[in-house]
């Protein structure tokens, strides 16, 4: 019964540790809006937070609250960090839904209720170790801090960003400056090669020791499939759905195989984003496996 | 005329007010808490303020063995509020008492522990497990739960279960431990169920669970969470908390109540305050700022100073009182 399932059981045990958390612990705030522009189809914004500057690692993320201090929407959204500069932590913004629209219209000098920074980072790769980094629409962004740490610690880095269309890509100036090679790829074909980002992948990974990558699920349980089929660990800070953005409200959690081989519900904010790749369930997500740890006790009357 | 004096203008600027509250009898050094299900077990919130300075974490309610909770979707965003169908995701009695319990006592926090089951038993056989642990400063028992023996119906919904409930309880927790039931506002007199429990040996009430609720996709056309129906929290339900409390403290006054149901600010908690509310407990707004409850604690000290107010107690219930009934520093009289 507590056997792990699925995948795992097919293929073997997972090639990737659990990712540790951050050492540094959150802080909330109110941070200046000190930067923005639009990125194609997006805004990028540059928050003046110098306590989240200082301790944000790549991977980790922040959580604004939207709105204003009586706003009706309470939920706090939860954005990956673009990169930090000078005191500013960046983040780009796809205005969706009311909070993300609200946000990315948030002008020069606005202020806005930041807390941070979240989650857990990518963790780092032995030295010498080549890495493929693969991104998916504004998911290209939380690769980019990556990208400069993985470049300065001596590590060969490629990257791929791919997305629907060209408005949609990001963060692409940044990563081809780090990275060779650097291969964009897009649905539509109107920047770069016409098609998705799995079959670059396919012709870069032979070179990469280890994957890390940033996008939509479906991309992530692709590009995780690749990293396994190729024998080398690969790393995905996925994008869930989240209240808190700091581990108290159980929304965001996913179907993740833990270090002793079974598998919980764990929550995306706090246990992520970054998990292994092959330690999350893709295939099970959005139902009960009864293999998951406490999932014996959900039954509350016969059927 | 108005009883409302206006403040001296020397109070204005630092208001002493003495907020020592009262859960059941244990004193605690604020009236203000976290609400169950909304924040863990406390260690997430440390980072923002200090959990010793809030009257207790009350905990994410524990069973007895682990549960895994619901698959997702388990969160719809709602005008000013949230649909959740987490299904008590939790590491179980054991779990909490190695791990989560242990850590609040080291930190200095106090715990009021929600316990939730599917028969009384269950929860029996918690609050015996909960005896004596260090740290614990009394139960929280979650009956909004479905109870087996009953086709799962809620024993919050039917005051003959609640009182089962409460008084199996109440019969083998810590005699230290205040016992609190805590009511679904889903019900069609909340009184009686109150009454019901208050009769069984129930400390004191928490008031009010979550609403039950809906929301469905347009895109999709079919329910947006996964366990299809969820609770309602946030400030879109405070109006129907405040009107349990006052309902239940003008019929039960000799009844502590612990008030929650979309609390976000000082004024929200003075609110359930004077309807009869002994302490409160602040949860969604926890998601929105994680500082919540230390804020709405200054806030709420600020609010009583202002209304002159020497003491929260003088406050609670203080809005069924006829305008011409003495009150805390008020009882100089309007002059």
């Amino acid at each position: 019964m507590t056997d792990p399932q699925g995948r795992s059981r097919d293929v073997g045990p997972p090639l990737t540790p659990p990712v540790p958390p951050a050492t540094s612990t959150p802080v909330q705030g109110l941070a200046e809006v000190a930067f923005r522009r639009p990125v194609g189809a997006y805004v990028e914004l540059g928050l003046h937070a110098p306590d989240i500057a200082r301790a944000a690692e790549p991977g980790q993320f922040v959580a604004f609250a939207v709105g204003g201090p009586t706003s009706a929407t309470l939920l706090r959204r939860s954005i990956a960090i673009a990169g930090v500069d000078a005191g500013r932590v960046h983040v780009v913004v796809s205005a969706k839904g009311v909070g993300s629209t609200w946000l990315a219209a948030q002008q020069l000098g606005a202020e806005v209720d930041v807390v941070g920074p979240l989650g857990r980072p990518f963790p780092m790769p032995p030295p010498g170790t080549p890495a493929l980094l693969v991104g998916g629409g504004y998911g290209a962004a939380a690769l980019v801090g990556l990208a400069a740490r993985l470049r300065a610690a001596g590590h060969d880095v490629a990257a791929v960003s791919g997305a629907a269309s060209a408005d949609r890509l990001c963060s692409v100036d940044e990563l081809g400056g780090l990275s060779a090679p650097f291969v964009v790829t897009t649905d539509d074909g109107s920047a770069g090669r016409r098609g998705w980002v799995t079959q670059a992948v396919g012709e870069l990974i032979r070179g990469a020791g280890v994957v890390y990558a940033c996008g939509p699920m479906g991309m992530l349980r692709a590009v995780s499939d690749q990293a396994v089929a190729a024998g080398i660990p690969g790393y995905v800070a996925v994008e869930e759905s989240m209240a808190c953005g700091i581990g108290v409200c159980m929304t965001c959690v996913l179907p993740v195989i833990g270090a002793d081989g079974r598998t919980r519900f764990a929550r995306s904010c706090v246990e992520g984003p970054v998990f292994g790749g092959d330690r999350v369930r893709f295939a099970d997500v959005g139902t009960l496996p009864a293999d998951v740890v406490g999932a014996d006790a959900m039954g509350v009357l016969p059927a | 005329m108005s009883i409302e004096p206006a403040p001296p203008a020397g109070e204005l600027a630092a208001p002493s007010v003495d907020m020592q509250a009262s859960i059941g009898g244990v004193p605690v050094v604020s009236p203000v808490l976290t609400a169950s299900g909304c924040s863990a077990f406390g260690a997430e919130l440390d980072p923002f303020f200090d959990l010793t300075s809030i009257g207790a974490v009350v905990t994410k309610s524990v069973q007895l063995r682990p549960r895994s909770g619901r698959a997702t979707p388990r969160m719809a965003e709602t005008p000013s509020g949230m649909l959740n169908s987490i299904g008590l995701q939790g590491p179980g009695i054991d779990g909490l008492l190695a791990e989560e319990l242990p850590w609040l006592a080291r930190r200095g926090a106090r715990a009021l522990v929600s316990i939730a089951g599917t028969r009384v038993e269950h929860f029996a056989e918690l609050a015996t497990r909960l005896r004596g642990v260090p740290g614990v400063l009394g139960l929280e028992v979650n009956i909004s739960c479905p109870n087996v023996e009953s086709r799962g119906e809620v024993f919050a919904c039917d005051p003959v279960a609640a009182a089962d409930v409460v008084a199996a309880v109440r019969e083998v927790a810590d005699p230290a431990q205040p016992v609190y039931a805590k009511l679904s506002p889903d019900v069609t007199d909340i009184v009686s169920v109150a009454a019901a429990c208050a009769d069984a040996g129930a400390t004191g009430l928490s008031m009010i669970n979550t609403l039950l609720g809906l929301v469905i996709d347009p895109d999709t056309m079919r329910p947006v969470l996964g366990g299809v129906t969820g609770g309602l929290s946030g400030p879109a339900i405070r109006p129907v908390a405040l009107r349990c409390v006052w309902q239940v403290h003008q019929a039960l006054p000799d009844v502590p109540i612990l008030g929650m149901g979309g609390i976000r600010s000082g004024l929200d908690a003075l609110q359930f305050v004077l309807a009869g509310a002994g302490a409160v407990s602040v949860g969604t707004a926890v998601f929105n700022d994680p500082s919540a409850p230390a804020r709405i604690h200054a806030e709420l000290a600020q609010a009583l100073g202002e209304r002159g107010f020497g003491r929260l107690t003088d406050a609670i219930g203080y809005a069924h009182r006829r305008p011409d009934q003495p009150a805390g520093r008020l009882s100089r009289g309007p002059q």
